[in-house]
């Protein structure tokens, strides 16, 4: 019982905002409790009832105090709101050129992979003082991924990808848990990040057990068996539209409307080709879903995304 | 019940009126179906009970050691089922609702009593389904039933319970519809809407909850029925279906179901706070209004339960920002209760002081609520222990407190018996104390980031978790010393006298307990709510006679 | 039958009433409220539905074309029909016409609403005959839309049966109520003084007849011209 912590440790960039938020929301809640708990303890104490046929003058309201605690409040409201969507759009808005991880759920584990191919489960080793981006699905029912040292949480849904971002600031070994009930193992879902100095995280990824195929890699390599190179070719001249350099640029599709392409989109482009037809293209593509695991179509995805000009 | 009750020398009241069974199963009497949801709402109560002394047991250690991990999640499944659904939603209006509502506005009864028996046993028959997937094996869902694992996943008697809460749907809506009429319709001459008392507002605004969010629950657990029971696939990311859409469905209802529950608890501490402070309610209709405001925002705010589900950052922003509007016309209310006190006559009889612990517990409800529609630390504190705390600050602080305080302050004018008070003193404190024993450990917990729903946890947080059980042991006493000196006041109590607690409205006019129809005759209203003052009693007195020469000053 | 020492009679009202008229009026609005609570129930459906056919435009037009567009017609006038001889039957009740030719109007009523009942039937079976129930069975191959696949038209169909399922199922109800009121009837209950069950079940009965009016165009008719 001597240690009996407050806070959970603040670990993260992120960390010490939520953190001043939450202190000072704790002294808006200290104040209006003394407020109102010593009107009603004063009150009923000073206005004892001293015998039973006492009369109290009748006092029907006061429009100014109706006013005040009407407007004085809803004040306060909207600077909490402010400042709670300040610190939600930075928890939302990854920097630029995140390190990419990528986490699949699954009843009841969290499967993980690195973009050097390195997988790992329960546990997810990230550097020190460098932003990480976690791209994460489910493969059955919803999961909820949330390390508390960091204070970031999001939901994993099947069927989609969500994302959250941080930037560990502290070495050591941290929980992860799973937030969103997943069925009877639940509260096994359970890991660990480990921060490592950016050399150690280095050396643990080339180190034992290190994957000889990077994410973009063995996306390549299912790109060419699952025969996706006869059409997407390089070049415009495939009969599927080039996938070179489109991540993250606006497409026009056939029925006139546009839309970003981003992993959502070549998820779904993937899985059921036939839902967005590029302007200018057949809907001949065969459907995937059903047929690549969710580590797979992650690979896919991310030598997707590293198809860029330049890099041709 | 009416065991005391001689032929000779008893006055005639709805208790004694007819005798047998039949006469109890088959009543058109709003009294007395009032008093068979109590008994049937007390039974889940004392189900819901167990499986969270249950709960507290398991958590006592971190590991998960005295359940398996499925039958402890079926636990705090069939917890909040039962709760939820079988007892805070019907609570106070089917019980204090059904009992007051027409003693209140004057009416004989509710405007449609064959629907409002109708009501009852739909709640009973929907309580039967709840209670038969319990004991065929549970269910493990979670009371939010979310897809796809209730959908596709779940092995246990999830269609059985769904059923069971879409009959107990119909019979909140048909209530409500009740309510709703009967407001409308059957007030007693005179009785225009600023002279009805708050009760009477705050179940109105209930009422409209009831009708109007209902419905849509109702479709949406028959979905995930279907959904079970043919495969259909609205909710199943396998035939493109997408799940999070069942959220949306399921909060549209189910964030103004939690209004559901708390305005009546409103209605409540505006009468009896009038009452024992012997004035009327500051701001009236600032009161009555914000009950109305609360009703209409909380439509609107369904959002705020998934700022971590996907839901683009724009749409959490809006759902945040139509959230904080709710907290004023909660502070509204809180100021101007607070306010009633002032240069009241006040008397800490036990509703009293079950006023005060709402009043208390309520606004660190309402202030910790304000942690999780705030963006930025919702996403920390979302499905964790904070949340469970907040609810059950808001729930059991707040609408149990009401509750309890309503059954005491009406307790002698729907049985004819006063309840003790020395032990009623007791239990209120037993009470608080109990509950923040138990709840306040849990905001700790939950801001170091334990999530709800947890069969084990790490050790470091077994301190927080054993006050939090030792709370509620607390607490479990104290309910359970309430129940059993009201069961023992219904035989020893002594007998109430038609107003004990000298308050006001046309309830305390009538004798305790009242004759069957309510009302000799229909009185005339010209006075406004809570005439507490001196000029305004001696008024009313003059007016009770039904004279028709008055009809003219009738609004 | 229909004298007026009789109609005075049944003008009594129930005892919870203070006046007939106050009766009149709680009847009413409570019908209102009721169906207000209807049209959220609906409304849910109708939302989830629209969610969807924004995501899956191609599937739900694809859908729809399986639809026969004859027995959704066929339904329709049947449906707009017995609303006139619903509000006949009300009439009736009003202007005292006579027991007789109320029945005869709520007899037309229950006809329609069975002939409705029994196309929808038709309908049901062609689908089972096409594996177009959404269950475990269901099967999807229509060449004329390549890019449909089996999940999002099963969902359309999942809507399509939900939310004619949940409306027949209203008509079923309906029926009822109305055998109900030739009960009613027969038993002298209703006159031009006191006919508010009459018409409060007519409300019903119309504000059914209003949400087949919507499933109509969004199931059958939406996306038809492609």
């Amino acid at each position: 019982m001597s240690d009996f912590p407050l806070f959970p440790a603040q670990a993260s960039t992120i960390a010490w905002q939520v953190d001043a938020l939450y202190g000072f929301l704790v002294l808006l809640t200290v104040v209006f409790c003394i407020l109102v708990f010593g009107m009603v303890t004063i009150f009923a104490i000073k206005y004892r009832r001293r015998s039973d046929d006492e009369q109290p003058e009748q006092n029907h309201g006061n429009l100014a105090l109706e006013l005040s605690w009407t407007i004085i409040p809803l004040f306060i409201a909207l600077f909490v709101f402010l400042l709670g969507a300040d610190v939600f759009f930075r928890l939302q808005r990854a920097p630029a050129d995140p390190l990419e991880i990528y986490a699949v759920g699954k009843q009841w584990m969290w499967k993980i992979q690195h973009e050097s191919g390195k997988r790992e489960i329960n546990t997810l080793h990230v550097p020190k003082g460098q932003p990480v981006r976690l791209t994460m699905t489910s493969e059955d029912v919803l999961h909820d991924f949330f390390i508390p040292a960091f204070r970031v949480k999001n939901d994993v849904i099947p069927g989609r990808y969500t994302t959250l971002w941080f930037e560990a600031t502290q070495l050591g070994e941290f929980h992860i848990f799973c937030a969103e009930y997943c069925g009877t193992l639940h509260s096994g879902m359970i890991g660990k990040v480990i921060v490592m100095d950016p050399t150690d995280y280095h050396d643990w990824l080339m180190g034992a057990s290190a994957s000889d195929e990077s994410m973009v890699e063995a996306g390549q390599r299912q790109f060419q068996a699952l025969g996706c190179e006869t059409c997407h070719k390089s070049t415009s001249s495939g009969q599927g539209p080039s996938l070179v350099g489109i991540y993250d640029k606006p497409v026009k599709l056939k029925n006139g409307q546009e839309v970003t392409v981003d992993v959502d989109y070549i998820r779904e482009s993937i899985l059921q080709p036939r839902a967005k037809i590029v302007d200018g293209y057949e809907p001949i593509m065969p459907i995937f879903e059903g047929q690549i695991s969710e580590q797979s179509l992650l690979q896919i995805v991310s030598y997707i995304k590293s198809l860029t000009e330049s890099a041709e | 019940m009416s065991d005391a009750v001689k032929a000779n020398g008893e006055p005639k009241n709805y208790l004694n009126d007819t005798y047998g069974i039949k006469s109890w199963l088959l009543t058109l009497d709003h009294k007395r179906i009032g008093i068979m949801y109590l008994i049937t709402l007390t039974a889940f109560f004392l189900v819901g009970g167990v499986f969270a002394a249950f709960i507290r047991l398991e958590l006592m250690t971190p590991k998960g050691d005295l359940f398996e991990a499925e039958t402890y999640n079926k636990m705090f499944t069939m917890h909040g089922v039962v709760m939820i659904f079988f007892f805070l939603i019907p609570s106070i209006p089917a019980v204090l609702g059904n009992f007051l509502i027409p003693l209140q506005i004057g009416a004989r009864d509710v405007a449609f009593p064959k629907l409002n028996l109708a009501s009852y046993y739909l709640y009973a028959l929907g309580g039967m389904f709840a209670i038969a997937a319990i004991l065929m094996g549970g269910i493990d869902t979670g009371w939010t039933f979310y897809t796809p694992y209730s959908s596709s996943y779940s092995n246990s008697f999830v269609s059985l319970a769904l059923v069971g809460v879409f009959i107990n749907g119909f019979s909140s809506i048909l209530t409500g519809v009740n309510f709703m009429v009967t407001i409308h319709k059957m007030r007693a001459p005179g009785l225009t809407w600023f002279r009805l008392p708050l009760f009477i507002w705050g179940h109105y605004a209930t009422s409209l909850i009831q009708v109007l969010g209902t419905p849509v629950v109702a479709i949406t657990l028959l979905l995930v029925v279907f959904e079970r029971v043919f495969n259909i696939g609205i909710f199943d990311p396998t035939y493109g279906g997408d799940p999070v859409l069942f959220q949306h469905m399921f909060w549209f209802y189910s964030h103004p179901a939690v209004y559901i529950m708390i305005l009546p608890g409103f209605a409540v501490i505006s009468d009896v706070i009038a009452c024992f402070s012997r004035k009327r309610i500051f701001g009236y209709s600032f009161v009555a209004f914000s009950s109305l405001a609360i009703a209409v925002l909380g439509f609107l705010v369904w959002g705020h339960h998934m700022f971590v589900s996907g839901q683009s950052t724009y749409a959490s922003m809006v759902f945040s920002f139509i959230t904080f509007f709710v907290a004023v016309p909660s502070a509204v209310k809180i100021f101007n209760w607070s306010f009633t006190l002032h240069k009241g006559s006040i008397k800490l009889d036990s509703p009293m002081l079950y006023v005060m612990g709402f009043i208390g517990l309520f606004t660190i409800g309402g202030l910790t609520g304000l942690f999780l529609s705030t963006l930025g630390t919702d996403v920390h504190l979302h499905d964790t222990y904070f949340v469970v705390a907040h609810f059950h600050y808001v729930m059991v602080g707040g609408m149990v407190m009401a509750f309890l305080c309503g059954l005491h302050f009406w307790w002698p004018k729907m049985t004819g018996r006063m309840y003790p008070e020395g032990p009623a003193k007791l239990g209120v404190m037993f009470v608080f104390a109990g509950f923040n024993l138990t709840f306040l450990p849990q905001f700790i917990l939950g801001y170091m980031g334990m999530p709800r729903r947890y069969h084990a946890y790490p050790e470091e947080w077994q301190a927080l978790n054993i006050m939090s059980t030792a709370g509620a042991t607390v607490l479990g006493l104290g309910f359970g010393l309430t129940i059993a000196y009201f069961i023992w006041s219904l035989f020893k109590g002594e007998k109430a006298p038609a107003n004990p607690f000298q308050a006001k409205g046309l309830e305390w006019d009538i004798p305790s307990p009242p004759i069957a129809h309510n009302f000799e005759a229909i009185p005339i209203v010209t006075w406004e709510a809570y005439p507490y003052g001196p000029e305004e009693a001696a008024s009313q007195s003059t007016e009770t006679a039904t004279e028709p020469a008055k009809e003219d000053e009738v609004v | 039958m229909s004298d007026h020492a009789q109609g005075a009679h049944s003008l009594h009202h129930l005892h919870q009433f203070e006046s007939a008229e106050q009766q009149y009026e709680s009847a009413t609005l409570g019908m209102w409220a009721f169906i207000v609570q209807e049209i959220l129930f609906f409304g849910g459906l109708f939302c989830a539905y629209t969610v969807y056919r924004n995501t899956y435009i191609e599937a739900f037009t694809a859908g729809s074309h399986h639809l026969d567009i004859f027995w959704g017609t066929l339904n329709t006038v049947v449906l707009i029909a017995s609303s006139l001889t619903m509000a006949m039957a009300v009439r009736s009740a009003q202007t005292n016409s006579g027991p007789g030719r109320i029945i005869g109007w709520l007899i037309a009523t229950i006809i329609l609403g069975c002939t409705f009942l029994g196309v929808k039937a038709i309908e049901y079976t062609g689908k089972w005959h096409h594996h177009l129930i959404p269950n475990s069975t269901f099967q999807w191959n229509d060449p004329a839309f390549p890019t449909v696949t089996l999940g999002p038209a099963k969902i359309f169909y999942s809507f399509y049966f939900v939310m004619t399922g949940m409306h027949a199922l209203h008509m079923i109800i309906g029926v009822g109520i109305m055998l109900w009121m030739i009960a009613k009837v027969r038993r002298n209950e209703i006159s031009a003084q006191y006919f508010t069950p009459i018409e409060i079940s007519g409300l019903y009965w119309h504000f059914v007849d209003i949400v087949w009016i919507f499933l109509f165009p969004l199931l059958y008719l939406i996306g038809r011209h492609h």
